[in-house]
């Protein structure tokens, strides 16, 4: 057993865990944060996927060991209260869902794709930046809209700070 | 997961003792294979090295006509590198294209040639680059340090700290990738030295590994273009055959690849 330190939304936490311990299950079985999902468990799909230190990672791909002193942002720390985050708004716009199995890890991803290219966003780079987050539901055509609708949204938002 | 213990080490020195010390330990450096193949309960290691936040192991250097890149950098930095673009933009490529981000952003090069996975990428640039790993104790030769599936020239509790490439005149890379893993069915890397030397590699089709390419070499070496390609022929004998594709399938993933690859070189 180890005391891993993390930050998790913001709050510092200190969790006992075993070494083997994964940083999804310090997430899902230690702080109950089940908005984090595990869909394959074999880093293919990006239903796990958080930020660490601002970069979006697989949960299920790392030791919760390896995410010790880091800060970590999950699906349930991106909302401001009761407003969402523009680019959980725009997936509820778009329909960017159906089962919403995928959608946790795709808004991270997402959110982790916007930052990284600004505004210099277009349709083929959207699919080409989320082939780690599968969807087997909605043939990605409403999430890469909803994408591409945040991305303007986040530019505007961020403008206006 | 069978259990295992965690150790963290802030430099190459305790890394390294931190191993001597345990009966089984494994180094993990982004985890991106080691973590998966430990879940699957295939890898039990007694004890695993986190070698995530040593600082000498991170970073890219480029001096004089030498781009060395350190073991623990990862993917991500390997790409956004500007001196990797400047120096080796095949590097720089191939990384682009290798997993996915979330992946890119936590594996690095020693992993992957520790590793030595018969379709990862990295050992084609290292083979076809002629470079050189630098471990704690001593360099060894791309020649030298890929033995075949999953098996390397370090020695138990050796530990990779940098690659050094020797920057060529013009190097390319392609692959065809697996729509599923990302990983390479057939990748080629070509370069031409700047002494005009002309090394071919291709990960993912060879039964031993990555391999080199000498009838293609001679055929570049002749004529530095894709066509000069055409006539080559690649035996399938000794190639991987899978549900994926047959060794014929793969024999011609070579040619292809590598036509790709001279017509990307730069």
């Amino acid at each position: 057993m180890s005391t891993v330190k993390l930050t998790v939304n913001g709050k510092a936490v200190a969790v006992d865990v075993e070494d083997r311990t994964l940083l999804v299950q310090l997430l899902r079985d230690h702080l109950n944060l089940t908005g984090t999902h595990v869909g394959c468990d074999t880093s293919q799909c990006g239903a796990c996927v958080v930020h660490m230190d601002g970069k979006a990672v697989k949960s299920c791909t790392m030791l919760a060991g390896q995410a010790d002193g880091a800060s970590i942002t999950t699906i349930e720390g991106i909302a401001k209260g009761d407003e969402l985050h523009p680019m959980q708004a725009a997936f509820r716009d778009n329909h960017g869902l159906q089962c919403g199995y995928c959608t946790p890890g795709m808004i991270m991803s997402a959110i982790d794709i916007v930052h990284r290219y600004g505004g210099q966003l277009d349709e083929a780079t959207v699919r080409h930046e989320l082939e780690g987050n599968i969807c087997r539901c909605t043939g990605y055509h409403n999430i890469v809209k909803a994408v591409l609708d945040a991305a303007g949204r986040m530019k505007v938002s961020q403008a206006a700070e | 997961m069978y259990q295992t213990v965690y150790r963290r080490a802030s430099s190459v020195d305790e890394a390294v003792a931190l191993f001597s010390k345990s009966s089984e330990a494994k180094f993990l450096a982004g985890g991106q294979t080691l973590l998966p193949v430990m879940k699957q309960r295939l890898a039990s290691p007694s004890d695993v090295i986190d070698l995530g936040k040593i600082k000498e192991l991170q970073g890219v250097e480029l001096s004089g006509d030498v781009l060395t890149i350190k073991a623990g950098t990862t993917y991500f930095d390997i790409m956004q590198n500007a001196d990797v673009k400047k120096a080796i933009p095949a590097i720089a490529y191939l990384t682009s294209v290798l997993g996915d981000p979330a992946v890119r952003y936590r594996g690095t090069i020693g992993g992957s040639i520790a590793n030595n996975d018969p379709a990862a990428d990295f050992p084609a640039a290292l083979l076809a680059l002629g470079a050189t790993v630098k471990t704690n104790k001593r360099s060894i030769t791309a020649d030298d340090f890929f033995q075949g599936l999953f098996t390397t020239a370090l020695e138990d509790g050796e530990l990779i700290t940098a690659v050094s490439f020797p920057v060529p005149a013009k190097a390319g890379y392609e692959k065809m990738r697996h729509p599923a893993s990302r990983f390479a069915l057939t990748g080629v890397f070509v370069a031409q030295t700047k002494s005009g030397e002309v090394r071919v590699a291709a990960t993912g089709a060879s039964q031993s590994g990555v391999m080199r390419v000498p009838a293609i070499e001679t055929a570049l070496k002749a004529n530095w273009s894709p066509s000069a390609i055409d006539s080559v022929s690649i035996s399938a004998s000794n190639l991987l055959a899978d549900i994926h594709g047959t060794a014929e399938y793969r024999a011609n993933l070579i040619k292809v690849m590598a036509q790709r690859a001279v017509a990307a070189a730069r």
